[in-house]
């Protein structure tokens, strides 16, 4: 990205307890202007967290949270130039559609006629303008979280907050509500951070993601970045499906290493560490193949028909199970059970992680 | 929709042998319990007194004549409003409306606290709040009295204390009757409040914050209108039987202090009593009570609209 981005929100080392429980340990992060950023992490890594601490829900233990250079972590939820879409859209029950959405620019003074107009072009922007004196219970869960992200949009934040938002609506309609999220992010020019334990949408709709887990991020980076180069074993196992293989490090420099695979092949990978010794090697199962002559060597124990892909689960002589994915195409034969194979890693796929 | 078993309609033969068997005992209650009693209280409102307490089957509008119409003081003045017994209704609906608001102001904030605690503890705090209500409500409005009157323990306190130095008087005062009746119907404000309070959902607020609204704001915007309907319950509970409560203005206020119970009250006592005059005066007040509750029903589903 080479445009000049300004910072949204600067978090700065932020230290969530409590009583003994620690639920953030110290989390520091840049969100610039514009960006749609995710927080990814499975239930209880203090994502929600994070995000309730912007909000002004939970009060900060320690650190600073820095918006637009205004330090607001003290600050009431009221006086936060901040929005939030909630995860069950908490729709004021006893208020039609449009009062919903006009509800935050009443609280902030603006006159009737002004905010009722402001109110009807966010709907019409959600496509919701003809249930407008409805009240939310007679509305779908679609369109109820179509009212949510309306009322939270209509005082024109400076930052949006989404909290889970898609987590209550089925498949079908959680896909098409990414698509129209990140148009709408792009459209408004708002920075969105978003909440979600599902790695699929942090995928297809962020700038960035931070990855996180027990309090703490993990990794920082775009969708790329992530799934390509993960850190961690905590990455590498929570984006996407990867083979951990056990391998010996025999050079390590910063960002290169050579290693020795199972069966005595030596291949120079990617470093996350600098260390030497017995560790991780990442490799995205649709990064192997089936060769002639490869760099491992493995015996078929399953294979599963996945439809656009063929799934092969193998073991290694030292009985370490590798997974490969093969396109379904018609030249594809399938290994049969039993066979053995020669595996090949595919050149800078593979990747050498810091634990 | 295919149903695996043929459901029984309204008309079917089933229905009719089944359900309605069922729905006896309902029907029994509402009937002995309910209607009965009160058809034989409008009947009796039409009937002649006698004098030693009872009636005599003769029907006459005498008993509501005595309550609206007067001629004088022996009878022979031309028809005038009758104004002893409204002025009556008039302060006891005055003190009902007074006590219901005093249980709601400190009802309300009682429930909201309650309501907050965690799951665990609240079922302590509803029982201590329903404790006082295991002993007799004659009893507690005698001991109330105790408490109130110019050498009780409040008025020594006070004292002692060196707050005041005569005695305040409370008792045989409107105050007084405040106290009882705000004593008496409490719990009937905190447990509808509380039961909507429980269910409210606290995100709602969070919303509203999180909307620039200010913790006023979010009371009077969001958590009011949400737990209206257990207010409403609350205060119906509270005001209506505060209007017909006899114990507690005949017990801790004077003779100024008179209201509708106690006028009831006294018709079916001894040999001065007037049984359809009684009647009558219940008849009245319900009435009244069903004409209110249909006003605000009827605002309830223009106002759903």
């Amino acid at each position: 990205m080479n445009r000049q981005m300004s910072t949204a929100v600067d978090i700065r080392d932020a230290v969530k307890t409590y009583g003994q429980v620690t639920a953030l340990q110290g989390v520091s992060l840049n969100i610039a202007d514009n960006e749609f950023f995710t927080l990814l992490g499975p239930s209880g890594c203090g994502k929600t967290t994070l995000l309730r601490l912007i909000a002004g829900f939970e009060e900060i233990t320690a650190g600073q949270i820095l918006l637009f250079g205004q330090d607001i972590a003290r600050l009431e939820p009221n006086h936060r130039p901040v929005n939030t879409v909630f995860q069950n859209y908490a729709l004021f029950p006893h208020m039609s559609v449009l009062d919903n959405v006009a509800f935050g620019l009443k609280m902030k003074g603006v006159d009737l006629p002004s905010r009722q107009k402001r109110a009807g072009q966010v709907l019409e922007m959600v496509h919701l303008s003809q249930f407008a004196d409805r009240l939310p219970a007679q509305l779908s869960g679609g369109q109820q979280q179509r009212v949510a992200l309306a009322r939270a949009l209509a005082p024109e934040p400076k930052v949006l907050l989404l909290d889970e938002p898609l987590s209550a609506l089925d498949l079908k309609l959680r896909q098409a509500m990414r698509v129209e999220l990140k148009q709408l992010q792009e459209d408004t020019g708002i920075t969105f951070i978003f909440v979600t334990h599902d790695q699929e949408e942090a995928l297809t709709m962020s700038d960035r993601i931070a990855v996180m887990s027990n309090g703490t991020v993990q990794q920082i980076g775009t969708a790329r970045d992530i799934y390509e180069a993960p850190v961690n074993r905590f990455v590498a196992d929570f984006i996407g499906e990867t083979n951990l293989l056990q391998v010996d490090v025999e050079a390590n420099s910063e960002d290169i290493a050579i290693v020795i695979l199972p069966g005595g092949h030596r291949i120079t990978c990617p470093s996350a560490s600098s260390k030497t010794g017995k560790h991780h090697l990442s490799i995205r199962p649709e990064r192997v193949t089936i060769a002639d002559t490869g760099n491992l060597s493995a015996t078929v124990d399953r294979v599963v028909y996945l439809g656009t892909d063929l799934q092969v689960i193998a073991h290694l002589d030292d009985s370490q199970t590798v997974t490969i994915r093969l396109q379904n195409a018609a030249r594809t034969a399938p290994p049969a059970l039993g066979q053995r194979i020669s595996l090949q890693l595919e050149e800078g796929a593979a990747r050498l992680l810091a634990d | 929709m295919a149903a695996p078993g043929p459901q029984p309609q309204t008309g079917d033969a089933a229905y009719r042998g089944i359900v309605r068997p069922l729905l006896l005992p309902t029907w029994a209650v509402i009937g002995i319990l309910m209607v009965l009693p009160v058809a034989l209280m409008a009947v009796y409102s039409f009937l002649t007194k006698e004098f030693r307490g009872g009636v005599e089957w003769d029907f006459t509008l005498a008993a509501y004549d005595q309550f609206f119409v007067t001629r004088g003081l022996f009878g022979d003045e031309p028809p005038q409003i009758e104004w002893t017994y409204i002025s009556i209704f008039w302060r006891s609906i005055w003190q009902a409306a007074l006590a219901t608001l005093l249980c709601l102001l400190i009802g309300f904030p009682t429930a909201w606290f309650i309501a907050t605690r965690p799951a665990k503890t609240r079922g302590i705090w509803l029982f201590l709040i329903t404790i006082p209500y295991w002993v007799n409500l004659l009893i507690r409005t005698v001991s109330l009295r105790f408490l109130l009157r110019d050498q009780g323990p409040l008025n020594e306190g006070l004292i002692d204390l060196g707050l005041i130095s005569e005695p305040l008087q409370i008792i045989n005062t409107n105050l007084a009757v405040q106290l009882g009746l705000f004593y008496s119907y409490l719990p009937f404000m905190v447990l509808p409040i509380y039961a909507a309070v429980e269910r409210y959902n606290f995100a709602l607020s969070e919303a509203a914050a999180d909307l620039y609204a200010s913790r006023w704001a979010t009371l009077r915007e969001i958590v009011l209108p949400v737990v209206k309907p257990g207010i409403i319950a609350g205060c119906i509970l509270v005001f209506v039987p505060s209007l017909g409560a006899f114990l507690a203005p005949d017990l801790l206020g004077g003779a100024k202090t008179f209201m509708i119970g106690s006028l009831i009250d006294e018709q079916f006592k001894g040999s001065q009593g007037n049984w359809p005059f009684g009647a009558a005066v219940a008849m009245i007040l319900m009435s009244l009570v069903l004409i209110v509750l249909l006003l605000y029903a009827r605002a309830q589903t223009r106002g759903a609209r």
